[in-house]
């Protein structure tokens, strides 16, 4: 088996004064060394709960996981320096992932300072080397973040990412905030690290396009839950949950007033707190039944790789 | 015989002076917007498409200088008094943002803090006020219209205050909506609902609106024409069909070109460089350091304002596609 | 920056230290003052025109003249050179209350802050008891407990006003600890204590910076005014607290005994309070200053 992490039932539920928040109901997936798998869905579906679930930065209320042999018993007690020797994140808002009084050489050989225990002007070399390889030169070495523009403050945070060599980065929506030509530079950076450093990547992502030009592999979730997965070309060129293809008619795409009969997706998602039995996508769905009201679909695995939770599933190709 | 544009922009500049140095925002603008008709503004981060938005209603901070000419309905904004400018916002023209949350009060509910602006643009009483927000917010879909003007900004999701935003600015009946990325805050299938409805009511009420944005995705879905920024100054303007499949300008080429689309190809395109920096006067062409066409003289001169045969303009020395003969002095000089 | 020095960039800094004074001028001025008391501080034995306590009863009360620039008091003592030598003193009141009060208040308040939950809310009812009190009733307290004496007085006025601190930190640290830098250091597996440390606490002593400041001038008041009640420096200590207790019986026919050392306590304080007022605007990050 080459998957390197793997969540199973992974269950965040958060306590409210209105009620019981599930931002996460027993998802279940992997990773395989080496692949880029995306995780799409709006806000609400869950996807940077479950990114931060993964590098513990919120701790779930059930589930386990994985990675890299270390079986779930021993690898949800392995220590903050171990875990960050093998998974590494990067954040949305390159405004905020780098702190302002560190230089930025300096935030990249912290961690290999302290972390890696590299001797300082080892650490330092080191620390040089990886922001050359995202295309730093030494004038930018001892520039503050706020010197540098967005773009180049995320190529600082994915540099510092790698730093201590993870098998796994975990990326939540790391071109959200950048302008179209930066974020094709970040892209393609993010292309050449993963086959330099052979690595596996988690990528939470809302813009499909993005998904499709980097991931393997899609996983799209709803309100806490999966609803498709699968292999992205055939995901996004014949998707078979109806909120996986709103999702893709949603896409702007020129011309797109002339297209009609295709049914808009109505309202919004239904609130997190107290779901209502059955389908959580029921409400919204156009080909919704008494089943889907009542009974939750489960996530089922096709011959093909491709798993789908819906009682109606469509299957009809999707011409952007 | 056509009408005169809705709106027609000509050199429009905004300069802020510091003790030290000189920051040009924008300069040489110029394109024309149609009623009934959606113009898009794109351009990325420091490319001067939401101060051209704000001069457009006299909102430039007091620092900034504005110069050139703005004519919105017949009416002179640049250089307009106190009173010229308030009656053009919101009864000629609306904004709206991209954080609608921001733009209401949290402590006071939809009708106590919105029924006045429509009771003050359309001279009606409060009840008539409460009225037209209620038809309004039906025009924009929102669910539940009758019950929104009790209820508090919280209680709403984002896009939800999006069309109450959208809603309370054309139930004072402007002639122009400008949109200052009002989706890109909003999920897809949200953002979705919104271009439809605000595309239907450009064609239902013959509004001009022009929607700010980087999106170029969404300038196809919902633009007629196109305006491109770069570095302060319109480098192309066009008609949206004929940008996205032939863009005149190298840089509109190369943005088309780094936008990942499905089915694109493995490496998407980048600009090498950076955008310059505002506040260093330049001679030439403000692209050419980045621009894998250029030749000597652009960086000499500055780019002729161009026009091709199917009516784009482009501001470029040697343009992509053809336009050529015919230098038009429509504007955009430097 | 490694690069070596560029000649051309001293007349760009001069013109910028023109610029920041036209900025700020009432920071500076509150600065220029400050430099000037410390100045005279380092500087007292040396142009003292008297020993500050020679006692010298033919001289005693004489209006402000050429021989004694601002007179003498009620022993003949003169009264500059034992303003001169307040100057070291008033420092030494100031920088000692500030140090201790931060020392205490600012771990309280990164533990408080970071590690919130219980923690928190201990700390801050501890804090709580200290900020119940009004201003001046729990140093003079305090005092009375330890004995009348300036040392006693500053630990007083220390422990009086740590909790300012701790509270001022802890909101600060609040509001940075959700910040993402701080996430991924988390994620970086960095220690805690490290991430205290180097990344939570150097982004959030700015508004500890000057409150710091602030009280640099209000230790000094404070300080004076508990030794105007006799609980705070003693004789032979030369304070303008004092100085002004002692000239008590003595000024209303001889205005110049309390006149010129309470100049004093008003012009340094005022200049601390200056310099404060200056750093808060210098160091919100909202305000844009363009160049």
């Amino acid at each position: 088996m080459t998957a390197l992490l793997t969540v199973e039932g992974l269950t965040k539920v958060y306590a409210t004064p209105r009620g019981d928040l599930t931002a996460l109901d027993d998802v279940s997936f992997s990773v395989d060394r080496g692949e880029a798998v995306a995780i799409v869905g709006e806000s609400g579906c869950g996807k940077s709960t479950l990114a931060l679930s993964i590098v513990r930065l919120v701790a779930a209320t059930r589930g386990r996981i994985s990675f890299d042999g270390l079986p779930a018993s021993q690898f949800q007690h392995v220590s903050p320096r171990r875990l960050a020797l093998l998974v590494g994140m990067v954040f949305q808002n390159p405004y905020a992932s780098l702190n302002p009084r560190m230089r930025v050489l300096d935030s990249i050989s912290e961690p290999l300072r302290i972390i890696a225990r590299r001797p300082r002007n080892v650490a330092r070399e080191q620390a040089a080397a990886l922001l050359g390889s995202v295309g730093f030169g030494p004038e930018t070495f001892h520039r503050f973040p706020h010197e540098l523009s967005g773009g180049q403050r995320q190529r600082v945070a994915i540099a510092r990412a790698l730093a201590l060599n993870p098998g796994l980065l975990v990326l939540d929506e790391p071109t959200a905030a950048l302008d179209v030509s930066v974020q094709a530079q970040v892209l393609n950076l993010l292309a050449d690290m993963r086959a330099t450093h052979n690595l596996s990547y988690l990528l939470i992502s809302h813009n499909l396009a993005t998904v499709e030009h980097v991931a393997d592999r899609v996983i799209v979730m709803y309100l806490g839950t999966i609803v498709e997965s699968g292999p992205v070309e055939q995901v996004f060129a014949r998707p078979r949950h109806p909120y996986t293809r709103a999702l893709l008619e949603a896409v702007p795409r020129p011309r797109m007033g002339a297209q009609h009969g295709l049914a808009r997706l109505p309202g919004e998602p239904t609130s997190a707190i107290d779901r209502p039995p059955g389908c959580p996508f029921a409400p919204r769905c156009a080909y919704r039944t008494g089943t889907c009201d009542s009974v939750p679909p489960v996530l089922t695995a096709g011959a093909d790789g491709r798993q789908l939770a819906c009682h109606h599933p469509l299957n009809k190709a999707f011409e952007p | 015989m056509t009408d005169a544009p809705l709106m027609t922009i000509r050199d429009l500049g905004v300069t802020f002076a510091s003790r030290s140095r000189q920051f040009v925002a924008i300069s040489g603008v110029s394109f024309d917007l149609e009623a009934g008709t959606v113009l898009g503004l794109v351009g990325e981060s420091g490319s001067g498409k939401s101060m051209t938005a704000l001069a457009i209603l006299g909102l430039v901070p007091p620092q900034g200088a504005v110069t050139g000419s703005i004519r919105l309905d017949g009416i002179e904004v640049v250089g307009a008094d106190k009173s010229t400018l308030r009656s053009v916002r919101g009864g000629v023209a609306a904004m709206i943002f991209q954080n609608p949350g921001a733009a209401l009060n949290p402590y006071f509910t939809i009708g106590g803090q919105l029924t006045e602006i429509v009771m003050r643009h359309r001279r009606v009483g409060r009840a008539a006020a409460r009225a037209i927000l209620v038809g309004a917010f039906g025009d924009t879909r929102l669910a539940d219209p009758e019950l929104a003007l009790e209820r508090y900004p919280h209680q709403f999701s984002g896009g939800q205050l999006q069309r109450i935003v959208i809603a309370t600015a054309l139930a004072c009946n402007p002639k122009l909506l400008i949109a200052d990325e009002p989706t890109t805050a909003l999920d897809v299938t949200v953002q979705a609902q919104i271009v439809d409805t605000l595309r239907e009511l450009a064609r239902s009420r013959g509004l001009g609106i022009l929607f700010i944005t980087h999106d170029l995705g969404l300038v196809g879905a919902l633009c007629d024409r196109v305006a491109v920024m770069y570095a302060g100054r319109i480098v192309e303007t066009g008609r949206v069909q004929d940008f996205l499949e032939g863009p005149q300008h190298p840089y509109s080429e190369r943005l088309l070109a780094a936008v990942p689309r499905f089915g694109g190809p493995g490496r998407l395109a980048t600009i090498p460089g950076q955008v310059p920096d505002a506040s260093v006067a330049r001679k030439g062409c403000a692209f050419q350091p980045r621009c894998q066409y250029a030749m000597p003289v652009c960086a000499t001169q500055s780019p002729p304002v161009l026009r091709s045969a199917n009516g784009a303009v482009v501001a470029c020395h040697f343009p992509r596609n053809g336009a050529s003969a015919g230098a038009d002095r429509t504007g955009g000089t430097s | 920056m490694s690069a070596p020095g560029v000649p051309a960039a001293a007349p760009r800094r001069l013109a910028a230290l023109g610029h920041f004074v036209a900025d700020q001028p009432l920071f500076v001025l509150g600065a220029a003052l400050l430099a000037v008391v410390a100045i005279l501080a380092m500087l007292a034995p040396a142009i003292a025109p008297y020993a500050p306590n020679a006692i010298d009863f033919g001289e005693k009360l004489k209006q402000p003249g050429w021989d004694h620039l601002m007179g003498t008091d009620s022993l003949g003592r003169d009264i500059f050179s034992r303003v001169l030598f307040g100057t070291q003193t008033s420092l030494m009141i100031g920088v000692s209350v500030l140090v201790v009060s931060m020392a205490i208040g600012v771990p309280i308040g990164l533990a408080a802050g970071y590690f919130g939950g219980r923690v928190d809310s201990i700390l801050m009812r501890v804090a709580d008891v200290f900020l119940a009190f009004p201003p001046l009733l729990l140093p003079i307290t305090i005092t009375a407990m330890l004995g009348a004496g300036l040392f006693n007085a500053m630990m007083a006025l220390a422990i009086s006003w740590f909790p300012w601190y701790a509270r001022i930190v802890r909101a600060s640290v609040i509001s940075i600890k959700s910040e993402a830098y701080i996430s991924a250091a988390r994620t970086l597996g960095l220690p805690t204590l490290r991430i205290i440390l180097r990344h939570v606490l150097p982004n959030s002593y700015g508004p500890a910076i000057v409150q710091g400041s602030m009280d640099f001038g209000y230790a000094i008041l404070a300080t004076a005014s508990l030794s105007f009640i006799g609980i705070g420096a003693r004789p032979p200590a030369i304070e303008w607290g004092l100085m002004v207790a002692e000239a008590r019986s003595t000024f209303l026919a001889n205005w110049w005994t309390a006149a010129s050392p309470g100049a004093a306590i008003f012009l340094t304080v005022l200049a601390a309070n200056l310099v404060g007022d200056g750093l808060r605007d210098i160091l919100d990050p909202r305000s844009v200053r363009r160049d």
